[in-house]
């Protein structure tokens, strides 16, 4: 390639581009890497340094709202990630290895759509939405968030699955149905399994996804529904201490670790294909 | 699953029918496996769009919500207002304001995340292949954790008593904090922080199949680097640009969490105006008319990128 030493004069090089992508990559990381350096300050302070020390993630651990929003994450997320990726799985055998049929744009675009409004004009027709429904209904709990996540974590979920699907090998299939396997049995023992991967990834992002989400939650939530990313949005409007910061970095650490397996999958996926 | 099945159905003499049959058959099939995504999607998602579209054009209640008549106020208080004391007509300046700021940040933002983005791709896309994945995945890593920590993490970067007000007090290039947080300046600076994965990502994908050929006929014909840059490699990786500026710009119009937290109370974008109608404002049908507003400028943004996109699909085929 045109790189090799011989060639003093490189043409992919364009001058200060190097240095650009570094302060690309630091301004991406200094803010976040600050973040966690002071959640471990042994002060109140979120800018003067004062030693090392945990006590702020014990003040968090002992926090009982803290505690409770991050249950009520961590079941909107669990239930959301688990009806969205079967939603998804189904959406995805239905859409992939076929002729266009009638209406196929269609499901596409309904799938995407979540994907393409912003989520402030869905929180707030999902406020107008429910608030009829609880006038009706008088049920003020967590089924509403649950669908509402559900909604947006389709899409998210969809991709990986229906990614997989396609590079999938229909030969396997054809020789199961050569076998007299009938189409369940295809789908159970040789589809399904093949699929995994895709599936798995699909339901990380979406609980990922979900577990992040601050806008739709915050308007669709009702009196002490508050997940992790909402108490801190409204603390964030008081005096800030480490503890916050103690909170954002275990997120943070869920987040990367749930990302970085995702990843992993995903090579080991598209390699085996 | 069903299309496995349908080849062994074609036998000799009916075979054209039961293959229309065994089409049709696995057409319904498609349709009742999409089913659930798409009432989960209609209930969640698309429906209360609708509900919202009919709540713009009813009266506001005095209480927030909504009175079942039909008014055209709310759309009328999107650009207009009525003066309290002579009942005149104006701008509502307000309104119009926080639109222009919208715009106006969205646009900086893309700018400045085009600005930094396309030297890092274009970085990203010359290192050797190996070396490509993990660096994508560094640009990756950031857009996947929560938007609301990275926009603290800004806030506690630029905050009076934050980072840098502290160091450069310490180091006596000031001697009063500079007022960073709370201004324009803290939301655009959130916004390419937190959209800048976005810009990247498309960048990169075109500049991948980046044809260096031509960028060598170009040197070989006496081009200055620059000359290379602007004539020949912008203009190749023109649909990435339009892509990833489109992708930044649409979630900065819609942009909430970043300039609630970054903004201030004063400093609102359209996002903010929003949620203003449902909280204190208790103006439901503004609410719900502005609302629809962004999200016609945002369809007509995307319909652009979708209309580019498919364009550069044909050329890259063609």
């Amino acid at each position: 390639m045109a790189d090799a030493s011989a060639k003093p004069f490189s043409i992919k090089r364009q001058t200060g581009f190097g240095f650009i992508a570094l302060c690309c990559f630091v301004l991406l990381y200094t803010p976040i890497l600050i973040l966690v350096l002071y959640s471990f300050n042994a002060g109140t302070s979120i800018a003067i340094w004062e030693g090392f020390s945990w006590r702020w993630y014990e003040a968090a651990w002992q926090n009982e709202r803290v505690v409770d929003a991050s249950i009520t994450s961590l079941k909107i997320a669990a239930s959301a990630a688990f009806l969205a990726t079967v939603c998804a799985t189904l959406a995805a055998l239905a859409t992939t290895r076929t002729e266009p049929y009638r209406g196929i744009t269609a499901i596409y675009a309904a799938i995407n759509q979540p994907l393409m409004v912003p989520e402030i004009v869905t929180a707030v027709a999902l406020l107008i939405f429910f608030a009829m429904i609880k006038v009706y209904t008088g049920y003020q709990g967590l089924a509403y968030l649950i669908i509402a996540h559900t909604a947006f974590c389709i899409p998210f979920a969809y991709l990986p699955i229906r990614a997989r699907l396609e590079n999938m090998d229909l030969s396997l299939e054809r020789a199961a149905a050569d076998l007299y396997a009938n189409p369940w049995q295809t789908f159970r023992h040789v589809t399904l399994p093949l699929m995994a991967p895709g599936i798995l990834a699909g339901a990380m992002l979406a609980f990922v996804i979900s577990l992040d989400d601050v806008v739709i939650t915050e308007f669709v939530k009702s009196g002490g529904q508050d997940t992790l990313p909402t108490y801190m949005l409204g603390q964030l409007r008081r005096v800030i201490t480490p503890e916050i910061n103690a909170i954002s970095t275990v997120f943070l650490a869920i987040s990367v670790a749930v990302v970085t397996v995702f990843f992993l999958l995903n090579r080991k996926g598209s390699s085996s294909s | 699953m069903t299309d496995t099945a349908a080849p062994s159905q074609q036998s000799s003499t009916s075979g054209a029918d039961a293959g229309v049959a065994a089409r049709k058959k696995d057409v319904r099939n498609r349709w009742l496996l999409a089913s659930p995504a798409l009432t989960v999607i209609f209930f969640a998602a698309l429906g209360p769009l609708l509900i919202m579209l009919v709540y713009s054009f009813l009266q506001k209640g005095s209480y927030g919500g909504i009175v079942w008549s039909f008014s055209l106020d709310g759309w009328f208080n999107v650009f207009l207002k009525r003066d309290i004391f002579d009942d005149t007509l104006g701008f509502a300046d307000g309104h119009l304001s926080i639109f222009w700021r919208s715009l106006k940040l969205s646009f900086g933002t893309t700018v400045f995340a085009l600005l930094l983005g396309f030297p890092t791709a274009y970085y990203i896309a010359t290192r050797p292949a190996n070396l490509r994945p993990v660096f994508l995945f560094l640009i990756t890593i950031p857009f996947w954790t929560n938007l609301l920590i990275r926009t603290f993490a800004i806030m506690e970067v630029i905050r009076n008593e934050g980072v840098v007000n502290t160091l450069l007090m310490s180091l006596g290039v000031i001697s009063s904090p500079i007022q960073m947080l709370f201004t324009d300046f803290a939301i655009m600076l959130g916004m390419v922080y937190v959209y800048l994965p976005l810009m990247v990502l498309p960048l990169y994908a075109s500049m991948e199949r980046l044809d260096f050929r031509l960028v060598e006929a170009g040197y070989d014909l006496y081009a200055t680097r620059l000359g290379v840059l602007r004539r020949i490699i912008v203009p190749m990786v023109k649909p990435g640009i339009i892509a990833g500026s489109i992708l930044v710009f649409v979630p900065s119009l819609g942009a909430y969490v970043t300039p609630r937290v970054l903004g201030g109370g004063k400093n609102m974008m359209l996002g903010n105006l929003i949620e203003l109608q449902f909280g204190q404002g208790r103006n439901w049908p503004l609410g719900a008319a502005l609302s629809i507003t962004l999200l016609v400028i945002v369809m007509v943004a995307l319909l652009f990128y979708v209309r580019n996109a498919s364009k550069s699909g044909v050329k890259s085929h063609g």
